[in-house]
């Protein structure tokens, strides 16, 4: 069982800890993140969500064990094939991180651009999962002029747009209200639905009882039982992209 | 690099030309200016340089022959002068012809020369160099090559004067390729500090390109282009800005001044577009040594 678990796994980490200096922001973390799972990473403020997350798209460099992507070593690729474990992820973050001075369109084509696509297949593309996100109107609109859940669901087509294996994402709902935090996790599942494995760091304890999908705690940088009974699952919408 | 992509890059330098057109007009502007600067010099250079190759082209030296030379020996004479190496003729001006000419010039002091006995002046050899290997220092050891002749009396070498021009001219030579160099520089670190303050500004949209899984090159490149475009923009000006001058002053000067003594010349094509590809290759530089410290992982 554990043998096929393994095989299975996209994601495996191995002793891995993460300091700063003398702090300890992961301590001997050891996971397997199968294929297609969704996985929910909560715990207290500060400790080692987001650490855990920037680990794996190469944010930060771990300083001691080891992390396999979908059987590449992380600790022996070389500086030059760190963007290409990044076009494996899609990475929603809890402030967005859109470029304020591009479009929407252009926000979410640069995923595309960066891998060499084609203008016509990137427009074809862009207009599509817009269209999922519900945000086909505000194409040539700039961030700064959507309201905090628009924003977020352009950070959600810029993370699926490439069709990426893993989707990351970083307290997706912590700056939302709960409508538009509604939204954004029934996005989340169903980029989960349609085959990808999703991670979602998070401290929100509605999210973790509605979202169904693993639970793992994590508490000054190790991994613990969860204190609180497991999660209820709460069938809610589900937006297939 | 695909075609695709290059033109992708090139819209997204000039993109971003646009969006951040006054950092780079006031680049292109300090650009201009150097390149006027250094073009105007390499006028200069180049039409001294065909004032002073017209007046070396003049230079022939007179080796005045001993008196009790045979008419016999100046054959083998002129044939060894010949052999020497940078001379391309030599000619013998008998004395009786010397004279003659010399009276012709002072056709007014006629009177000075009917009490005469003997022709006081001596059979000359007039040498003239090959254009290819004049520079003063050669004439001055060709001279002296000459002089070791046992039936050569004394060398003159006229237009001594040119060694001290030429020996001026070679110092603004080398104080024009220092202030080349030196605008040159200035240009490559203009250019470097405005890519640093766009780069500056923008770091947080490169951070979000990387996390996209952007390479640096694809970062970079367009940085690359706009560094060269401004180059090549800011080179383009100032060849224009020193054509225009040029035509003004060559428009408004007599033709009688310098049509016997020489052609006042632009630039030859080749050098304003040397100067063009410096300007644009310190374009590329500046960006390059900007970005070198940025984009580390």
């Amino acid at each position: 069982m554990t043998e096929n678990k393994a095989e299975n796994a996209i994601i495996r980490m191995f002793h891995v800890h993460k300091r700063y200096g003398k702090k300890n922001a992961l301590a001997d973390i050891t996971l397997d993140v199968e294929q297609n799972e969704l996985l929910l990473v909560t715990g207290p403020s500060g400790a080692g969500k987001s650490t855990l997350l920037r680990l794996l798209y190469f944010g930060e460099a771990l300083t001691e064990g080891q992390i396999l992507i979908d059987g590449m070593n992380l600790s022996r690729i070389s500086k030059n094939r760190i963007p290409l474990v990044r076009r494996q992820f899609g990475i929603i973050f809890q402030d967005y991180k859109l470029i304020p001075t591009k479009t929407v369109y252009e926000n979410i084509a640069l995923v595309l651009e960066v891998k060499g696509e084609k203008t016509r297949f990137i427009q074809k593309k862009v207009g599509s999962v817009l269209r999922t996100v519900g945000m086909e109107e505000r194409i040539n609109a700039f961030p700064p002029s959507l309201s905090g859940g628009e924003q977020q669901r352009i950070a959600v087509a810029r993370a699926v747009v490439g069709d990426p294996k893993i989707i990351l994402a970083d307290e997706p709902t912590g700056s939302l209200d709960s409508e538009s935090a509604d939204v954004i996790m029934s996005l989340l599942k169903g980029v989960h639905d349609r085959g990808a494995t999703v991670i979602i760091a998070t401290h929100d304890k509605e999210i973790i009882h509605n979202t169904g999908g693993r639970v793992i705690y994590l508490k000054d940088g190790c991994l613990m039982e969860p204190p609180m009974p497991e999660p209820q699952t709460d069938k809610k919408k589900t937006i297939t992209l | 690099m695909k075609t695709g992509l290059s033109l992708f890059f090139i819209k997204r330098a000039f993109q971003d030309m646009i969006s951040n057109r006054f950092l780079h007009i006031v680049t292109i502007v300090t650009i201009a200016l150097s390149i006027l600067i250094v073009s105007a010099f390499g006028l200069f250079y180049t039409n001294i340089n065909e004032i002073m190759m017209s007046w070396k082209k003049g230079v022939k030296i007179m080796a005045y022959l001993n008196k009790d030379v045979e008419k016999i020996q100046l054959p083998e004479l002129k044939q060894k002068i010949l052999s020497l190496y940078g001379v391309s003729s030599v000619l013998f001006i008998p004395k009786e012809e010397a004279l003659e000419k010399l009276k012709q010039q002072m056709k007014r002091q006629v009177s000075l020369f009917e009490n005469l006995k003997e022709n006081p002046l001596p059979d000359v050899f007039e040498v003239r160099m090959i254009p290819s290997t004049q520079n003063w220092g050669k004439v001055e050891i060709l001279a002296a090559q000459i002089e070791l002749f046992p039936q050569v009396a004394g060398v003159e070498y006229g237009q001594r004067w040119l060694s001290r021009v030429s020996g001026i001219f070679n110092l603004f030579k080398f104080a024009g390729t220092a202030m080349c160099i030196v605008f040159f520089m200035a240009s490559v670190f203009i250019v470097a500090n405005t890519i640093r303050l766009l780069f500056f500004s923008r770091r947080e949209e490169f951070e979000i390109m990387r996390l996209v899984g952007a390479t640096d090159g694809f970062i970079k490149a367009p940085f690359y282009i706009e560094g060269m475009i401004q180059g090549a923009i800011g080179g383009l000006a100032g060849i224009l800005i020193l054509f225009i001058i040029y035509f003004v002053i060559t428009s408004n000067v007599d033709p009688g001044i310098s049509s016997g003594f020489f052609t006042m010349r632009f630039l030859p094509v080749s050098t304003s577009i040397g100067i063009l590809c410096g300007s644009m290759f310190s374009g590329w530089l500046g960006c390059y040594l900007s970005l070198k410290q940025f984009l580390k992982y």
